[in-house]
């Protein structure tokens, strides 16, 4: 049973980072006031400007030279994250769109776009990169019984970047005059509005945020797990989507659905080979997140901590 | 002198603004790839016309459209935004796959049992998100993105353990001739097409959805309960009854998408895929502004730069994802047309004030 929840946990957590970081940024984008469904959409954009970075700058790398490429990918699914993420907060901060739709076509241009060009420049629609990101283990800290072998070894380096990204959102969100800020305008911009906050910039920066956010997390599910861009992100912006329902927009509760989330995806993937779990049938692991969320969502209706400014376009001239 | 035009309603002028900027964009998306638009937009529209085969599955590809575009048009008429159709589709085709592969009957009675499986499959998967919205007041768009999943894993699990191809265990096994909604009469009619009685089901189905919204009580009163929910309590109407309702029967609208996709357009289901049919209904509906006829043509239109985009890539260098590009940027328009009509007002505002001018100018000539 410990062998397994060994052999187990480095995987679960490799699933949870780019749901964790995309569920961030959606965090940070709905406590802005702005409902963002495009997040599948933004992963396959950092996706996709990922592959293409890293695979461009491979060769022009020396030996041993390599994870610079990535990293620089990173970074550029990021920008690009961020840049396609101001057509949805262009939609929905200046022309008051309905959000949902605008989140949609976001969903459909980033996936039927990059396919087009990937097409263009790979023939296939395909992207591959030579090599991901390194597994290791954390010097001294693997060391420590339980604690060790569960969360320090096999890890990424991108890992421990995202958990530092988290640490830094909780604090902005929470501990800055930007925080309060950022939560003003999705529970009460015309209060925000008031007090001299420019909703719309404010609006705008947390739409950014996601963008940024989700294209990382579609570019490390290219560098860690999946090797390639291939036009999908196979729902995990949804997954996402839910696990910030689930965490209830805060960012320890999205910690933990997402953690849960990519527990329950490694025991549907690896349920073939672990006998324990060879009974339980996938679908009822893979339904699980989405019936969790489902039920999740009847619970705490009466009690949604859902920013209440959320979804609605700000209109100044409405008090 | 002017000449009287006669009017467009304002909602056809922006629909067709909004497919001109989309095409604009495709050509911008092509001459960025380095080919000619206008040799890429007449391989498409030759594609999807030049003959009478590949009309019949222009067809035949806007049938599911029609019906989900539907779908996603009669429950905005109730203020809900169904954006699981896709899941709905996914599952009115399983159910009527299942009935086509395994239940043994003459042709009409078992496309008719294939139909009345369509219609619970889709149904259910409305139903759910409809009560949760009436009962817990979940959002509907978040219930049916999870509704969305949960059909396709249901599909991914059940075909490969109870009714696996021949060959890949990604795909269900081929349905039976008797099975499909394709009959030899109207093949042979379209040269070899693979127009099937489905786009009959869906002309219909516009129509009866029309008659619905628009000559009956029930259709008043889920438009009622989509303009203003309070007031239409205050009237005593029953809207968490309509709302459960509209879920239901716009889940059932997709199911039959579903099989008009796997059983007449397609000969099985295949797993792994959130079929973006679901999704181009969104579209489908919002440029055929929510109503039932606008529906059918946005859905031909969409059909068409479906089933022409093969062609065009087999005679130029253009990927075939330019038609999901032009649909998608589509929507993208339609859900910034403020900003089209403000510039619409601005025009009818210019020419106004130049009608005005002139007018005052004449006057003066006159004196």
């Amino acid at each position: 049973m410990w062998h397994t929840i060994e052999f187990i946990f480095p995987y679960a957590i490799t699933f949870t980072i780019p749901l964790l970081i995309t569920s961030l940024g959606g965090l940070i984008c709905e406590r802005s006031g702005v409902v963002n469904i495009g997040l599948e959409g933004l992963m396959i954009i950092g996706s996709f400007a990922g592959a293409l970075t890293i695979s461009l700058l491979w060769p022009a790398m020396g030996a041993g030279q390599e994870s610079i490429a990535i990293w620089v990918g990173l970074l550029v699914a990021m920008i690009a994250g961020a840049l396609f993420s101001l057509l949805h907060a262009f939609a929905s901060i200046n022309l008051n769109a309905n959000q949902v739709i605008s989140g949609t076509a976001i969903n459909m241009i980033a996936s039927a776009l990059t396919v087009y060009f990937a097409r263009f420049i790979t023939g296939s629609g395909n992207i591959q990169i030579v090599s991901g990101l390194r597994r290791f283990d954390v010097p001294v800290l693997s060391k420590i019984p339980v604690i060790g072998p569960l969360f320090f070894t096999q890890t990424y380096a991108s890992t421990w970047l995202v958990v530092g990204l988290l640490v830094g959102s909780w604090y902005m969100i929470y501990k800055t005059p930007f925080g309060l800020r950022l939560r003003s305008c999705g529970e009460h911009p015309h209060a925000a509005d008031a007090a001299g906050v420019n909703v719309k910039l404010v609006r705008y920066i947390g739409v950014m945020f996601s963008g940024a956010f989700a294209g990382l997390g579609g570019a490390l599910i290219l560098v860690t797990y999946s090797g390639e861009f291939s036009g999908s992100v196979a729902g995990l912006g949804f997954l996402a989507l839910a696990a910030l329902i689930f965490g209830q927009w805060r960012p320890l509760g999205i910690l933990g659905a997402t953690f849960f989330f990519g527990i329950a995806s490694t025991l549907a993937n690896v349920s073939q080979v672990v006998p324990a779990l060879e009974r339980i049938p996938g679908l009822i692991l893979k339904a699980f997140p989405y019936v969790v969320t489902l039920v999740a969502l009847i619970a705490f209706s009466k009690s949604s901590q859902a920013p209440k400014a959320a979804g609605e376009p700000y209109d100044p001239g409405k008090r | 002198m002017t000449i009287k035009l006669p009017r467009i309603p304002r909602a056809v002028t922006v629909a067709l603004i909004s497919v001109f900027l989309g095409l604009l964009a495709g050509a911008v998306f092509m001459l960025v790839t380095g080919s000619n638009p206008f040799a890429g937009y007449t391989y498409l529209f030759r594609g999807g016309l030049m003959n009478i085969e590949r009309f019949g599955n222009t067809f035949a590809t806007a049938t599911p459209l029609i019906l989900t575009g539907l779908s996603v048009a009669f429950a905005f008429k109730t203020g809900l935004f169904n954006i699981g159709a896709s899941g709905q589709l996914l599952m009115g085709g399983l159910c009527a796959t299942a009935v086509g592969l395994t239940v043994v009957l003459p042709k009409p009675l078992l496309l008719v049992l294939m139909l009345l499986a369509a219609i619970a499959g889709g149904a259910l998967w409305g139903l759910v998100p409809g009560i949760l919205k009436a009962l817990f007041n979940v959002h509907e768009v978040v219930a049916t993105i999870m509704m969305n999943w949960l059909a396709y894993w249901t599909v991914y699990y059940t075909i490969p353990a109870y009714f696996k191809g021949e060959f890949l265990e990604t795909e269900s096994r081929k349905i039976p001739d008797i099975a499909s909604l394709r009959v030899p009469g109207l093949t042979e009619m379209f040269d070899g097409s693979y127009i099937n009685l489905g786009v009959f089901i869906g002309i219909l189905t516009v129509l009866l959805i029309w008659v619905i919204l628009e000559k009956t009580v029930l259709g008043y009163e889920l438009k009622a309960a989509g303009f203003n929910r309070f007031a239409a309590e205050y009237g005593g109407m029953k809207v968490n009854r309509n709302i459960v309702l509209s879920m239901t029967i716009a889940g059932a609208l997709a199911g039959v998408g579903g099989l008009t996709l796997y059983c007449g357009y397609a000969v099985n289901i295949q797993i792994g895929i959130l079929p973006t049919q679901g999704f181009d209904g969104i579209a489908v509906s919002l440029l055929g502004a929510n109503s039932p006829i606008g529906v059918l043509f946005s859905a031909l239109f969409f059909g068409l730069l479906h089933s022409g985009k093969g062609f065009m890539n087999a005679m130029t260098e253009i990927p075939p994802q330019i038609g999901d590009t032009i649909i998608a940027t589509i929507i993208y328009f339609s859900a910034t047309s403020v900003l089209i009509e403000r510039y619409l007002d601005k025009i009818k505002t210019f020419m106004g004030n130049r009608a005005f001018k002139k007018a005052n100018a004449a006057e003066q000539e006159v004196r």
